[in-house]
């Protein structure tokens, strides 16, 4: 443990304003909270929004796992780890299923995730309309006044030029029929999961000063036209090649020889079935 | 049987600047449009004007009058400070159309209503297709269907003969003649029963102006849009408004029929403006 440093690291008060933008965000789903963000040991834009919210939320019996795009032992997710851990005291685990608090960069567990289990996701960019529109005053009255249109545009271009939408990562959504959001740069894949799950997902943009959440059981609807249905990643025909998985999301590798092979991009849903396979 | 205005605007008064007692005091004088204590602009004051289905209503004045301000208004782009406004295909005329919500009044710019503006970079996105920007209002109006939206989007820009094979270019690439044909297809995408044109014309050579306005009188007759026309230039009006109305220092000076106002000007502002012209 940290010597001289509060519990969790945040004092109290900083700990009491994450709370109040959490429970503002779960009341209106999709709704961005601007919150104070506070000074981390770790640059702002480096998951500091994920780990404030861990931080405000995490109690002395919890069960802590951090994944970086999948992995568990990436020198992100050990040092965010190392760092909630030499501050808390509290349990790690790589296993999704022991968790009960998980920070994610940019994925959704292959493991479904349970209503007592949280999931928090960093933000780098927050703003879905903000590509369109430079100003802050002016994308919340779009909000406000559900202006979606050039987010609409953007993807009805994609279709006419290219003939389907481009994006692979960060697919805006709506939720609840009115916000639209983005679900930070997960892949089109784990979209699906944001709808009508028992979790409680929470977004946080430390940079950006942000806080948005799904809380568990809302209506998520990735953007998509009438005659363009949302799709996700064909990786229908590929398995892991070290643990046979199907249907979850691979990474493409190169492996010695020049071939293409095909991993899980979630490391600790692989080993787990790797040592159930090998029993 | 009695004739019902398309649109009855009473009253209209826009105001850049924050107002005083001694200029918000309609009788009071000043300094052309500027307020001498305060400094505030009344880019319009007190207009009145009614347009009636199927016609075109001429609006001249020098710059500065008060023209584009007064169409900018109609179309919602500016707030006033007071006004009664009404469209008879808005519940039959009943509501002051300032007065309703904001989503109303973004559905009544969208659907009921059509804007060219002079300049096309405030029509259109110039980073985006033609084809993306016509479709832009019908997105607006809620269309989700991309086929559909592409077929109509062509349709739309045949008819303003744009070349159908530089649908997918941005506009940014086209001239301004052909920008301004771009900028009136999207106006009219959703059949609006009301149309505004703000100096549509300006800074176009004489033969490209020809057949900007050819195609002005050609959509008014073929779709019989109602249309408010706003021109500095006496022969624009001349050609294509039935009724013109004279604006100076942000009033209306003079109205009646064009050939009225064109042979026996009133106002001596009027007189110097027609004189102009046929010298």
């Amino acid at each position: 443990m940290l010597e001289g440093y509060n519990f969790a690291f945040l004092d109290e008060g900083a700990k009491r304003q994450v709370r109040r933008a959490l429970l503002k965000a779960v009341a209106i789903p999709g709704y961005q909270v601007p919150f104070g963000s506070r000074e981390l040991p770790i640059g702002r834009g480096w998951g500091t929004g994920g780990i404030q919210i861990t931080l405000s939320l995490i109690g002395k019996d919890d069960v802590f796992k951090v994944i970086d795009q999948g992995s568990d032992d990436s020198v992100n997710a050990v040092s965010i780890r190392s760092f909630v851990s030499s501050c808390t005291g509290v349990e790690q685990t790589t296993d999704t299923s022991q968790a009960t608090l998980i920070q994610s960069r940019h994925r959704i567990p292959e493991a479904p995730l349970r209503n007592d289990q949280i999931l928090v996701l960093q933000v780098p960019l927050p703003e879905p309309l903000r590509m369109v529109e430079p100003r802050e005053a002016v994308t919340k009255r779009m909000h406000a006044e559900l202006d979606y249109a050039p987010m609409w545009l953007g993807l009805y271009e994609h279709i006419v030029r290219v003939g389907e939408v481009k994006i692979g990562a960060d697919y805006p959504v709506q939720v609840e029929n009115h916000y639209i959001m983005l679900p930070s740069p997960i892949p089109r894949f784990d979209n699906p999961k944001l709808h009508m799950n028992e979790t409680l997902y929470l977004f946080g943009a430390g940079r950006e000063k942000k806080i948005y959440a799904i809380p568990p059981y809302t209506q998520v609807a990735s953007l998509a036209f009438e005659d363009h249905p949302f799709r996700i990643e064909d990786q229908a025909d590929r398995a892991c090649h070290l643990c046979g998985a199907q249907g979850v999301f691979l990474d493409e590798l190169f492996a010695e020889d020049g071939q293409k092979i095909y991993q899980c991009n979630d490391s600790s849903y692989c080993l787990k079935r790797m040592n159930e396979n090998g029993e | 049987m009695e004739n019902k205005p398309a649109l009855s605007l009473s009253n209209l008064s826009v105001r850049y600047g924050r107002g005083c007692t001694f200029c918000e005091a309609s009788d009071n004088e000043l300094q052309g449009n500027r307020c001498p204590h305060c400094g505030s602009i009344w880019a319009v004051r007190n207009v009145s004007l009614q347009v009636y289905p199927g016609e075109i209503l001429g609006v001249v004045g020098e710059s500065g009058s008060g023209k584009s301000t007064l169409v900018q208004a109609l179309y919602m782009d500016v707030e006033p400070v007071s006004g009664d406004y009404r469209l008879n295909c808005y519940q039959d005329g009943a509501a002051n159309v300032f007065k309703v919500s904001l989503p109303q009044r973004k559905m009544v710019r969208h659907l009921m209503l059509g804007m060219v503006y002079q300049n096309p970079h405030m029509g259109l996105r110039m980073g985006f297709s033609v084809g993306a920007n016509v479709a832009e209002k019908l997105i607006a109006a809620g269309s989700r269907n991309v086929q559909e939206m592409t077929r109509r989007t062509a349709e739309l820009l045949a008819h303003m003969e744009v070349p159908l094979d530089r649908v997918k270019e941005p506009p940014k690439h086209f001239s301004g003649g052909m920008q301004q044909r771009v900028q009136i297809a999207k106006a009219v995408a959703n059949n609006p029963p009301m149309l505004f044109l703000d100096e549509i014309t300006t800074g176009l050579d004489l033969s490209v102006q020809a057949r900007v306005l050819d195609l002005v009188r050609r959509i008014q007759q073929e779709l019989g849009i109602t249309m408010l026309i706003v021109s500095h230039d006496l022969a624009v009006i001349r050609m294509l408004a039935s009724r013109t109305l004279v604006m100076l220092g942000g009033r209306v000076i003079e109205s009646g029929l064009t050939d009225q106002i064109l042979e026996d000007p009133q106002h001596p502002f009027t007189q110097i403006l027609v004189h102009s012209l046929l010298s």
